[in-house]
């Protein structure tokens, strides 16, 4: 890996070099108004990406409320109400507020110097996109200090539970309906630049898989975000303008929600997991040092479990009575995902295979990710199989497997792209010594925190509970142990973060000795504008 | 209240860390032996139950082969497959062979695990022949059971004992409970062994999940729908169970027990409670002295009012007032009856005359006034608010003992 290898077909951004381009300036503007009317696409990724690691601290200090609150039976800490309306914030901030932004700063930076792009399609949507997000959350975390309290109904909104909340009800579905709004134009974005700007030569099957899995995370976006926006506006009006729609006093049905909600949040795991996906298949042929196996199978599994995840709503809702033919359909096509779920991780086994692996911080995050994502796909399995499901159906059990899927799973991922991209976002190189030591800290105390989940969850302990049984107490306070472990261990992450946006050992272009694809090609750190021109594809392995 | 013996002090919290750290040094072998139930899908005792644990653990051990086989390649693999052991990466990227192979080999597991599923699937969907029928409807937050065909019914809540001491939140307080701490209730639900039982599951406010994982029974109940399940219990015993769909502020506290008796048993039972259902409705007009009013009231109250204005009466400021010196339990009694009657609209102060009866509600509005340093010296007999009923507006909330005609 040499330095000064030549960047031809890369604009150097030269004074007094002339291009074929309508921007009056060549860097950023100064100060505070640079980062509200930017519409570069790496100002807007870095500003998806700081907002996801605020939230995280946000969401993840309303967890260790949680755990304080279950670290020993009885209630010591918080009202039962309160509580509720923890687990609630918890998983809307999570979810919302965490991975969803994580993934789209990550597609800003990245989608755009992976096909060989100058900028997202859409610049001035994209800064729309992200500056509706801290006025969606500032309306829904403010909700916590209304009188009538946050939202306390779980974050799956049951009616008629969810409408027994006082007046913060409506602030929730705005905020929700904000954030709806911005992912839905992220998105639109996402499409629009992957179709228009690939450079020459960047076609469909020569995309990185992460351009591939977001894609496709976009068209799920797309689809399902309207659903949701449909069914909290129905809540809405039963709420306040006397429908019916959920209400069987009124001739409703209230598991008409739920239905209309998993169509919403069924599809939604995965666009909580799939650009994970595409990540992990960045980093680990670049630490093995060999290509992806099987990425035409790679890209036509993410395409069968974006279809597959439309038809496999109701396994959330086994309990909730069905017909005997609904939930032998239901069994088997979420049976089915498991398939494609599968493919992914041997392509990734078999890319590790015969390698010539060394094990930096993104190769440990993405080794870390493929074991724990795999646990919980296993346990995910074992939910499918409808009659052990409704025994495990709102218990630890659950909360143990999709902890494990988003966790480990997808937060790992976003770590692990921070890892391996952050040197050519800053230029600098991150403390590696910090960053294996922050790997193997969080792994321990991660599995501290949500392994025994799963045990406490089959001995009979439901969900979303202030206060537990004597028998639970042991595991529960392993894993409130493992809580805080892992919550304070994430200070180390901020940490090596900001030492490295302040300085460090310089990068070199291609960062590590086995990479592939544009991105390495730009200098580190990445100017403020690349690709005005398109590159020479024939020079360099786009993926 | 009993006490134990706290003559070592030391503090419960690290009393349970260092059970735990001894526990978790005996962890690999009491996996093996005993500490497997503890944390293990019951088998339970019913043909069903026994079935879906089958497939539970036959599941499991598929699921740990499969790990077994991907975590060993990966370990195997990030053994040899290292730079630093000088290897030169190979550069093969695909095999039709191998992706066909590990494509049809899931597949052919899943349908081996499909074809059992679906066996027990459709035996749980079978409610025909069922002897027994009793409906389930959940409450914020209590049950109220409705056996069909023998004239009885009754609601079952959290044991007072336990439902005040959660609440005042003394953790030393809760060891005397021991295993049983939020799994006791006031009125157990007592059925036959060896009889098809149906339930029919539904709710009056919001959803619940009825479950009793021995039984592996769990029905949400739905307000408006009713969701049937069944079970016929091999076994006579208590099995234990809990609410399972969030229901709101205290979805945690709303426990089942269910006591399978041999059906012989179960009659002696079902006699004795529909003739103490039956007395209870003769008498419940019958004028009582201030002491067993502030008994029943006191037993009332930790079930029914405790949950939101506290065990001591002294609320929740800013979310529910408090009834220690506040105007209503010290004023005029009629308001403070009506109240308790027809609750305040649009506030959490539900309507209580369909839940209580006029005894309940005397008691506990006569305990009210005389608790918490209220010391009104005040009465309110059952046939006040029999009358304060029928004056009201809606004469027609009559108690309804919920015993289906
Ligand atoms: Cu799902
Ligand atoms: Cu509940």
């Amino acid at each position: 890996m040499t330095t000064d290898s030549s960047h031809d077909g890369v604009v150097h951004h030269a004074p007094g070099e002339h291009h074929d381009h309508d921007h009056d300036h060549h860097g950023p503007a100064y100060g505070l108004m640079r980062w509200i009317t930017t519409t570069n696409h790496k100002d807007i990724g870095s500003l998806y990406l700081w907002f996801s690691l605020i939230m995280f601290f946000i969401g993840g200090a309303m967890a260790l409320v949680i755990r304080a609150e279950l670290f020993q039976p009885g209630i010591q800490i918080v009202d039962p109400m309160f509580f509720n309306s923890m687990t609630t914030m918890h998983a809307l901030v999570m979810i919302f507020g965490v991975v969803m932004p994580a993934f789209v700063g990550l597609a800003n930076w990245m989608i755009p110097m992976m096909i060989g792009a100058p900028d997202m399609a859409l610049p001035r949507l994209n800064n729309w996109s992200f500056w509706i997000m801290p006025f969606a959350f500032a309306i829904l975390l403010s909700t916590l200090f209304m009188d009538s309290g946050g939202p306390a109904g779980g974050w799956t909104l049951y009616p008629p539970l969810s409408l027994q909340m006082g007046d913060s009800f409506a602030f929730v579905i705005f905020a929700i309906h904000f954030m709806g709004i911005s992912s839905v134009m992220g998105s639109i974005n996402i499409v629009a630049t992957i179709f228009n700007m690939r450079a020459p030569g960047v076609t469909f099957m020569k995309m990185p898989m992460f351009v591939w899995t977001w894609l496709i995370t976009a068209y799920l976006l797309i689809a399902t975000i309207p659903v949701l926006a449909g069914a909290v506006t129905m809540l809405l009006t039963d709420r306040y303008f006397g429908t019916s729609f959920f209400s069987a006093a009124g001739g409703g049905d209230p598991v008409m929600f739920q239905h209309i909600f998993w169509f919403f949040g069924h599809p939604e795991v995965y666009i909580l997991i799939l650009p994970a996906f595409g990540i992990i298949s960045s980093i680990i042929p670049t630490f093995a040092r060999k290509p992806l196996f099987g990425y035409d199978s790679m890209v036509y599994a993410t395409a069968s479990i974006a279809f597959l995840s439309f038809i496999v709503w109701a396994h959330h809702m086994f309990t909730t009575g069905m017909p005997l033919a609904g939930s032998l359909f239901f069994m088997m096509s979420t049976m089915l995902i498991s398939v494609p779920t599968g493919v992914k991780v041997f392509n990734w086994v078999a890319t590790m295979w015969r390698g010539a692996m060394t094990f930096e911080t993104p190769m440990l995050f993405a080794i870390g990710f493929v074991i724990m994502f795999t646990i919980g796909g296993l346990s995910g399995l074992m939910l499918a199989i409808t009659p052990a499901d409704i025994q495990y159906h709102d218990t630890y059990f659950v909360v143990a497997h999709f902890h494990y899927v988003l966790v480990p799973g997808a937060i790992y991922s976003i770590m692990a792209a921070t890892y391996y991209w952050i040197p050519k976002w800053t230029g600098n190189m991150y403390d590696e010594t910090l960053g294996k030591w922050h790997f193997w800290i969080s792994t321990v105390f991660v599995n501290v925190l949500f392994f025994p989940m799963h045990f406490v969850g089959l001995a009979g302990m439901n969900r979303r509970i202030p206060d537990y049984s004597l028998q639970f107490a042991d595991w529960n306070m392993v894993a409130s142990i493992g809580a805080f472990g892992f919550g304070f261990s994430q200070l180390l992450f901020v940490w090596i973060v900001i030492k490295c946006v302040r300085g460090g050992k310089q990068a070199t272009d291609e960062v590590w000795e086995g990479a592939r694809g544009l991105e390495w090609t730009v200098p580190s750190p990445a100017p403020y504008h690349t690709f005005e021109t398109a590159p020479d594809i024939t020079k360099y392995a786009v993926r | 209240m009993t006490t134990t013996d706290h003559s070592v002090p030391t503090p419960a919290p690290l009393r349970h860390l260092m059970r735990l750290l001894v526990g978790s040094c005996a962890l690999l072998p009491a996996l093996a032996i005993a500490g497997w139930d503890e944390l293990n899908m019951p088998v339970g005792v019913t043909d069903l139950s026994a079935d879906v644990h089958g497939l539970h653990m036959r599941i499991f051990y598929v699921c740990c082969a499969i790990g077994a086989a991907v975590f060993g390649v990966m370990i195997v693999s990030m053994f040899l497959h290292r730079k630093s052991r000088g290897v030169k990466p190979a550069t093969f990227h695909e095999s039709t062979k191998v992706e066909i192979v590990w494509t049809v080999v899931p597949l052919l597991i899943l349908v081996a695990m499909a074809v059992p599923a679906a066996k027990v699937l459709i035996k749980m969907e079978d409610f025909s022949d069922s002897e027994m029928s009793i409906k389930v409807t959940g409450y914020q937050w209590r049950w109220h059971y409705d056996y069909l065909d023998e004239g009885i019914a009754f609601y079952s809540a959290l044991d007072a004992e336990q439902n005040l001491a959660r609440q005042r939140g003394a953790d030393d307080a809760l060891e005397q409970f021991g295993d049983t701490y939020l799994r006791e209730v006031d009125n157990e639900l007592v059925v036959p062994t060896g009889v098809k039982i149906r339930f029919l599951n539904t709710a009056a406010d919001v959803i619940h999940s009825w479950w009793v994982p021995d039984l592996a029974l769990k029905k949400d109940a739905i307000p408006g729908f009713i969701n049937e399940n069944w079970a016929t219990i091999n076994e006579p015993g208590v099995y234990n169970g809990k609410c399972a769909e969030l229901c709101g502020r205290d979805h945690g506290f709303m426990p089942i027990v269910v006591r399978a008796v041999t059906p012989e048993e179960f009659q002696v039972w079902a006699d004795e409670k529909r003739a103490e259902t039956l007395a209870a409705i003769e008498t419940q007009h019958d004028p009582r002295d201030l002491p067993t009013l502030l008994a029943q009231g006191e037993s009332v109250y930790g079930a029914n009012c405790s949950t939101c204005h506290q065990a001591e009466g002294q609320g929740i400021p800013g979310m529910f007032p408090a009834i220690a010196g506040s105007d209503i339990a010290t004023g005029d009694i009629d308001a403070h009856v009506a109240m308790v009657l027809h609750g305040v609209d649009g506030t959490p102060m539900n309507a209580w005359s369909g839940a209580l009866t006029d005894a309940e509600i005397a008691a506990v509005v006569t305990y009210q006034r005389n608790a918490f340093g209220n010391d009104t010296g005040d009465s309110v007999q059952p046939l006040d608010v029999r009358a304060a009923r029928s004056t009201a507006l809606n004469a027609a909330t009559e108690f309804d003992m919920g015993v289906t005609q």
